[in-house]
């Protein structure tokens, strides 16, 4: 008999537990009590099991397991997944599309002209000379060794995603600076997303489309990514000096120009802090992203794992590595330039 | 005075918080301000405030900090929307403004400088200078030249291309008068204008101020809460203490005469001699004195006549005014007039 017999007693719903009688899957618990040898419940006060759903169960068969929630969370999600896949593959159609293009571009673009663009590019947004050399002998190094493929083709899913994380992050972020309720009920959401570990979303998106297409990585990759970019939009915006808001309502400015006139240009710094930290998670998240076929340098660091091919896994983790000291300079030195051009009166 | 009466504010009541209109009855059945933040937890912002500001004159608003100054200011423009009461501007009741009138009122009829300058930190001085009709859908290049115009009318010629942040603070606010003065409209406000400046500099703008108005007879509305600069800007002069005004005229009367304890303390160090001017203690009369030492203008004030007389106190001076005799003036109650209010109250008991 099991500790918790006396409640379904008491609560006279022995006839409903007694409706049940088939032997459900053993739980743990009764597994280890069997193999102890020990068929009866002890009465021991220190061995009371706390009320759970298994204890329960033994007391009464017609009490759900706690496997029965995993299973039932499984199964309706299964249910739902069919009607959901109809909204969502056209929705996000348009994702693999980009992926696979700019995965393509990156390809069939000879590495005499990616590089130059590259550190044309470089060029324009940091005006730093240093940091093109820099950036021209990193990509040079990484080609030498024959991983200019696997870098380039990070890259173009980096560039990709940031990119959409910024097209959606940013009127998000105004959209949560322009309402106090809008941002209370978003701001639990960023939370969740930003500590849920990264391997948690990809499985309801293994379920929702299929491994091959490119998509799945690229929602993964953006809905980890997109959180800095929400954030410090939201935060810039809400940032900008008081005075200079009031003085744009006191010259008789509609919402509309203060929005674009003074608040987005002030809030550009932390705006640009928000695309840069974006771009580096996007980079921690393309590697995790190797798992369900994103290709790029992580493939190779996986391989090292799964073959332990130690040499193989380090010099691909220090392609990465390169890769975001390259993101991360380039980004930062463009936010300073923004930073130098606008200086506020305060400092 | 037969000036036109240009912003008439009456029976003007703000209260802060969330129910300000519970908290609005409590205020009429006698609350006081403290009494009010206690109990309902609510700020009295502004009690009862009837104020009529002329056209072309300077209204000085004057107070204590937290005495509701910057409150009342804002709610001319409706940067922040009073309780209870009415705002007319030329007339018309400006409540009852839709938003598009109230942006058009803000465009055109009002301009605003600010204490801490508010300039737009990305855009250069020309641009700022411009921001009314930039605002108003106009390029830089059709804007150019009114700003350059009034750049260089505060002195600020050549420095079109800067930023805001390479200016100092007293540049800055020239900056902030231009831009006021650039959107063109009859109606200014400044909120502590040059409480963030420097002394000397200060004295710099308020001479700039002056000299402005004497050519261009906008309507003012000053904040400040110091009461020199009160007294030298002021045509009108309004007292505010906790919400309410506590008295309001023409400065001069306000010295000679004050009707609260409050401003007797305000006033008690100001330089007499400096503010008060010969009209304010003349003797009226036409008469020619006995012996007269000479004439004074009726705006002369006392520290010039002591000058004049080399400190002889028998003197009776005549006070002109437009080539006619208006009054006389004795040394002696010159003297009188410099030892302030609560002195004499005090000698006296
Ligand atoms: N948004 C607000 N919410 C609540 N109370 C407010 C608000 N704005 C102003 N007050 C209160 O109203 C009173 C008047 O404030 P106001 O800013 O008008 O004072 P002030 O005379 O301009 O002072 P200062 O010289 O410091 O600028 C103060 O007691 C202040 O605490
Ligand atoms: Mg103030």
């Amino acid at each position: 008999m099991a500790t918790y017999d006396f409640v379904f007693d008491k609560l006279g719903l022995k006839e409903w537990c007694a409706q049940n009688q088939t032997e459900t899957p053993l739980s743990m618990r009764e597994l280890l009590a069997r193999s102890r040898g020990d068929t009866e419940s002890s009465t021991s006060i220190w061995e009371l099991p706390f009320p759970s759903m298994d204890a329960l169960n033994e007391a009464c068969r017609s009490f759900p397991q706690s496997r029965d929630l995993t299973k039932g969370l499984e199964n309706g999600f299964l249910s739902i997944k069919d009607t959901l896949s109809i909204f969502l593959d056209p929705l996000t159609q348009p994702l693999s599309w980009f992926l696979d293009g700019a995965l393509h571009i990156m390809q069939i673009t000879p590495w005499w002209i990616m590089i130059p663009l590259m550190l044309v590019i470089v060029l324009l947004v940091t005006k730093s000379w240093k940091l093109v050399t820099f950036v021209g002998i990193s990509i040079a190094g990484l080609a030498f060794i024959d991983h200019y493929d696997y870098a380039m083709q990070t890259l173009a899913i980096i560039f990709v995603c940031a990119f959409i994380c910024v097209l959606f992050g940013v009127p998000i972020g105004i959209a949560m600076s322009r309402s106090d309720r809008m941002q209370r009920y978003t701001i639990p959401i960023l939370d969740m997303l930003q500590t849920l570990p990264p391997f948690v979303y990809l499985i309801p998106l293994i379920f929702l489309f299929s491994v091959t297409e490119s998509k799945l990585y690229g929602i993964a990759i953006i809905l980890y990514a997109i959180v800095p970019v929400i954030r410090l939009t939201n935060l810039g915006i809400r940032l900008v000096d008081k005075d200079v808001i009031e003085a744009a309502d006191a010259f008789g400015m509609t919402k509309r120009q203060k929005l674009f006139r003074v608040q987005i240009p002030l809030a550009l710094p932390n705006i640009m802090a928000g695309v840069n930290q974006t771009i580096m998670m996007s980079l921690a998240m393309v590697v995790i992203a190797s798992l369900v076929s994103a290709p790029g340098l992580g493939v190779l660091v996986l391989r090292g794992i799964r073959n332990l091919e130690l040499g193989v896994g380090l010099v691909a983790g220090l392609g990465i590595v390169v890769l975001a000291v390259i993101l991360d300079r380039v980004t930062k030195t463009s936010l300073a330039r923004i930073n130098a051009s606008q200086k506020n009166e305060a400092d | 005075m037969n000036q036109e009466i240009k912003i008439s504010i009456r029976n003007l009541y703000k209260v802060f918080g969330p129910e300000p209109l519970t908290a609005m009855q409590a205020v009429k059945e006698g609350m006081t301000k403290s009494e009010l933040l206690e109990k309902q937890n609510h700020v009295l912002g502004l009690h009862d405030i009837n104020v009529d500001m002329k056209a072309g004159q300077i209204t000085v608003i004057m107070g204590l900090s937290g005495s509701g100054k910057s409150t009342l200011i804002r709610h001319l423009n409706r940067l922040i929307e009073p309780t209870e009461g009415s705002i007319h501007v030329n007339g018309d009741d400006v409540l009852t403004y839709d938003e598009e009138a109230l942006r058009k009122l803000r465009r055109e009829e009002m301009s605003m400088v600010f204490q801490k300058f508010a300039l737009l930190p990305h855009k250069t001085v020309l641009e700022n200078t411009g921001l009314a009709l930039w605002i108003k859908g106009n390029e830089v290049k059709q804007f150019e030249e009114e700003a350059t115009k009034w750049l260089a009318r505060v002195g600020l010629q050549g420095h079109e291309n800067q930023y805001p942040h390479q200016l100092s603070g007293g540049m800055q606010q020239r900056v902030g008068i231009a831009r006021a003065l650039t959107s063109n409209s009859p109606i200014m406000l400044m909120d502590e204008a040059f409480s963030a400046l420097d002394p000397l500099i200060r004295t710099d703008m308020q001479d700039l101020l002056l000299d402005l108005q004497r050519e261009l007879k906008k309507t003012i509305v000053f904040i400040t809460h110091d009461l020199d600069e009160a007294l030298k800007l002021a045509d009108h002069l309004v007292i505010l203490k906790d919400g309410f005004v506590v008295q309001q005229g023409e400065p001069q009367e306000i010295v000679m005469h004050p009707n609260d304890p409050y401003i007797i303390d305000f006033i008690s160090d100001i330089n007499r001699a400096r503010v008060l001017r010969a009209y304010s203690i003349m003797d009226k009369t036409t008469q020619a004195p006995e012996n007269s030492a000479g004439q004074v203008s009726s705006t002369t004030n006392l520290e010039e006549i002591i000058a004049m007389s080399h400190g002889d106190t028998s003197l009776v001076y005549q006070v002109m005014k437009d080539g006619e005799q208006v009054g006389t003036l004795s040394m002696q109650s010159l003297v009188k007039a410099l030892v302030p209010t609560h002195s004499a109250t005090r000698a006296v008991r």
